[in-house]
């Protein structure tokens, strides 16, 4: 039992991914303005599939962070997302709670 | 970020050691920096507060965007008693992301086929946790209702600062355990740490249930503790 990865853990998973030839991005809460549903430092794996553990909203964003990571791990250079509640311009996503988060995705490399 | 960076990160959660990523977000470049190594002289003051407080964030230095992510020892239950309730926790534990070992000298109740895969030491505390000291992220249940194999735990819990003390018995039980504790030299606020009756007050009755209650007493200490006090820290 304590040789699994933490279902909540998600570094740990994504070096289980890497050990298994997956390519990985990670995505990292960096900033948060309001009532973000989600700490800073919170962190949300996800596989070219598009396959995902962790979290970084609480479900509100991950959809559109799941398919920019899809895009990182092809292209290879970190993108800084952010998301709000009135912002329809840039995202069609939103936080519902009327928080404001930045989210940091990145590939692991190597 | 280099994989290797993310393996330092997992190696150090592994030891159980403080680590603090520092990312320039500029190009993605990240560094790994364990509690106590040197730190660079521009970025010193940045990782000791972030290991400090236990808090993520962004900084600018020298005109960098910095994001210093923290990562302290990930929490564990440590059981002494291989008993019921333990077996219930063991369970609810993995669940809720916690490492858990049990410790138990008497082996007929810590046997593997009541426990299957959580780690088990069939094993005296007083001999045990000396090599595997407990820590300021780890929660103590003591459970076997036996003075002789819960107290010495209870204050090296106490000694260690671990986040959480509870230990099972009714009032009366953990009366004479505060006169035990007390006499033996444990200061009064040390034993006031203690919980017990153990558990949130849920009205819980079978086994699994007081497990329920333990856990999420155990939850509440670990996230409503003051993450700038001597306890731990936020995750």
């Amino acid at each position: 039992m304590s040789k699994e990865p933490n279902i909540l853990e998600p570094l740990e998973i994504a070096e289980t991914w890497c050990s298994d030839g997956r390519k990985v991005a990670l995505a990292t809460v960096i900033e948060t303005w309001g009532s973000a549903p989600r700490p800073i430092g919170s962190h949300l794996v996800i596989d070219e599939e598009g396959n995902f553990q962790g979290s970084v909203s609480g479900g509100c964003v991950e959809g559109a962070v799941i398919a920019e990571a899809v895009e990182i791990i092809e292209s290879g250079t970190p993108k800084v997302l952010e998301f709000g509640v009135a912002d329809e311009t840039a995202w069609r996503v939103g936080l519902s709670c009327g928080g404001r988060i930045r989210v940091y995705v990145e590939r692991i490399d190597g | 970020m280099e994989r290797s960076t993310l393996q330092a990160i997992n190696a150090a959660r592994a030891a159980r050691r403080a680590a603090a990523v520092v990312t320039d977000l500029s190009d993605g470049a990240s560094q790994v920096f364990l509690e106590s190594a040197s730190f660079p002289p521009e970025w010193d003051s940045l990782i000791v507060e972030a290991l400090r407080s236990g808090r993520a964030g962004v900084a600018t230095v020298e005109g960098r965007s910095l994001f210093v992510n923290v990562h302290l020892p990930p929490p564990r239950i440590v059981a002494i008693g291989a008993v019921h309730i333990s077996q219930a926790l063991a369970e609810l534990a993995a669940v809720a992301g916690f490492d858990m070992t049990i410790i138990d000298p008497r082996t007929a109740f810590a046997t593997v086929e009541r426990f299957g895969a959580v780690e088990l030491l069939a094993e005296w505390p007083e001999d045990i946790l000396p090599s595997r000291p407990l820590d300021r992220y780890t929660a103590l249940a003591a459970l076997t209702h036996d003075p002789k194999i819960d107290d010495y735990p209870i204050r090296a819990a106490l000694e260690a600062d671990c986040f959480y003390v509870g230990a099972l018995g009714s009032r009366k039980t953990h009366a004479a355990r505060v006169e035990r504790l007390g006499q033996a030299g444990v200061a009064t606020d040390a034993i006031g740490r203690i919980k017990a009756p153990i558990g949130l007050d849920i009205g819980a009755a079978s086994p699994a249930e007081i497990a329920v209650a333990i856990l999420a007493e155990i939850i509440e200490a670990l996230r409503r503790r003051d993450p700038t006090g001597g306890v731990g820290g936020t995750r």
